[in-house]
């Protein structure tokens, strides 16, 4: 991919996690990796968003909140699982109130596991997520 | 009577980095209660000991928060060593000094920014981070996590830094730190806009910071002197420091309270690297843990009590946590009575809440 047919808004919501994930997140969006060069920029509006970033496992509580954001959000869309938790559950999974990674109740395109994940994983799984969100745009545009 | 409206703040806000949902019961522009819902982040940690062997649950309560892992690895393996009467070797517990108060300065700038975020001050935010990305370096450096570590183990530590590196590399490095962070304090302590919003912002009084038992900062702002380090407990026994205090009980006061705390916690780390002793790391383990005891640590966000039980086999049969955001809600809420709901957001910060510590 040479560059970016658009600047990608992200959208960050913590499942489950432990918080290591989330500042690493946060982290991305600091001076030293600055993602907002590439445009990518951090918004709290579901409706705004392209690619929605999940950090930690899924539980009992957080389910309907991950369900209805993801719901709210408009195609096309990308998931992108963050850090061992999101794609799997961790050891976490073995805990009464954690039912497993994200894709249990919503499709993930790219995993980035990690724990916890590093800057560069988490750029670089967002970086994927934009070829697929070009090949859902495709797809979805009338021939 | 003004009329009662109800706003619901979180569990997914924009300010907010980790889910928490408050009520706020409003009278116009003013917040008359706060009723919180909590349960979000809830993992069920606490049982994982009955699944697993006591020496892996220093991984776990690693991951009960991801800001202070270090800290929380330290807490659980003291109350396992002093159950089983295992004497950790100094270098390991000037070690373990030396990583915690690394974490407690990272764990500082990191709420610096986002309280400086909080107010809308941008800028700030991002210079914060800046300066916390060169505290991280040495983390990756030692331990080869930058938020997880994994070093702390029951008898020591798994890994060891050369005194060459430390004395010489680690030492201009945190020279550096504090040069790059005295520029940021400076603004945090006397520029106009953040004593304008801080100050006599969510007011705790030294009355109520005792009586609802604040814990931290949150409570050393309030004019009481409590820091669980007092308690010297592993390397602190040896390390010289007075806990910090402020007299002003507003926001403001334990904003001073974290930023003079990470140079304290630089001074301590010079300590550290001038009196480490050399030695082994770590001790063998033998038998099973049989008995139990409370361990008290001081997390940069306050007092964390670790309870551990065991019953002569290798599951422990009973693990709790009493994290310091859990100690610090009730405070939260009556400093939330009456205040503006633009402020709202700034006073939530200001107890520098770490929701998946409360909720594990
Ligand atoms: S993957 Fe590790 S760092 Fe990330 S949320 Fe899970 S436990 Fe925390």
């Amino acid at each position: 991919m040479g560059y970016f047919a658009k600047s990608p808004w992200l959208l960050h919501y913590d499942g489950s996690s432990c918080n290591g994930c989330d500042i690493e997140v946060l982290a991305c969006l600091m001076p030293k990796y600055d993602v907002e060069r590439f445009g990518i920029i951090n918004t709290g509006n579901p409706k705004h968003a392209d690619v929605f970033l999940i950090t930690g496992g899924i539980n009992t509580q957080n389910i309907d909140v991950v369900k209805n954001i993801y719901n709210q959000m408009g195609e096309p869309k990308v998931v992108v699982a963050v850090g061992t938790c999101a794609t799997s559950g961790h050891f976490f999974s073995e805990c009464y109130n954690i039912i497993g990674g994200v894709d249990k109740v919503i499709p993930v395109d790219v995993y980035a596991p990690g724990c916890a994940a590093k800057p560069e994983m988490i750029i670089d799984a967002v970086v994927k997520g934009l070829g697929i969100l070009e090949e859902k745009k495709k797809k979805m545009s009338p021939k | 009577m003004a009329k009662r409206t109800v706003i619901p703040f979180g569990p997914h806000h924009p300010v907010l980095p980790e889910p928490v949902h408050l009520d706020l019961v409003l009278e116009d522009e003013t917040v008359v209660e706060a009723i919180p819902n909590v349960g979000f982040i809830h993992r069920g940690l606490e049982m994982l000991c009955k699944k697993k062997p006591f020496q892996d649950i220093v991984l776990v309560a690693e991951r009960i928060c991801g800001i202070c892992s270090m800290i929380h690895g330290v807490g659980f393996s003291q109350g396992v060593e002093k159950v089983m009467d295992i004497d950790v070797p100094p270098r390991a517990e000037y070690l373990r000094a030396f990583w915690g108060e690394l974490s407690r300065v990272h764990s500082h700038i990191l709420w610096l920014g986002l309280a400086a975020d909080a107010i809308g001050f941008e800028s700030l935010f991002m210079h914060s981070w800046r300066v916390r990305e060169m505290v991280l370096d040495i983390f990756e450096e030692t331990t080869g996590g930058r938020v997880i570590f994994d070093v702390c183990k029951i008898g020591g530590v798994r890994k060891d830094i050369e005194n060459e590196i430390l004395k010489n590399r680690f030492s201009q490095q945190i020279d550096k730190i504090e040069e790059e962070y005295s520029k940021l304090a400076k603004v945090f302590t006397e520029d106009y806009t953040v004593c304008h919003r801080w100050s006599n912002v969510g007011v705790l009084t030294k009355e109520d910071a005792h009586k609802l038992g604040a814990v931290g900062p949150t409570v050393r702002g309030s004019g009481i002197s409590q820091d669980m380090r007092t308690l010297k407990y592993g390397a602190y026994e040896h390390l010289d420091f007075e806990p910090v205090v402020e007299n002003s009980c507003d926001c403001y006061a334990r904003t001073v309270v974290r930023v003079k705390e990470v140079f304290q916690s630089i001074d301590l780390m010079r300590q550290v690297i001038s009196k480490i002793p050399d030695g082994e790391v770590e001790t063998k383990v033998k038998g099973t843990p049989k008995g139990e005891y409370f361990s008290r640590v001081e997390q940069p966000r306050g007092e964390v009590v670790y309870y551990v039980k065991g019953d002569g086999t290798k599951n422990l049969d009973r693990f709790r946590v009493r994290t310091p955001t859990f100690a610090n809600i009730p405070p939260l809420l009556q400093m939330l009575g009456g205040c503006d709901l633009a402020d709202v957001p700034a006073i939530v910060i200001s107890i520098d809440p770490c929701i998946s510590c409360t909720e594990r």
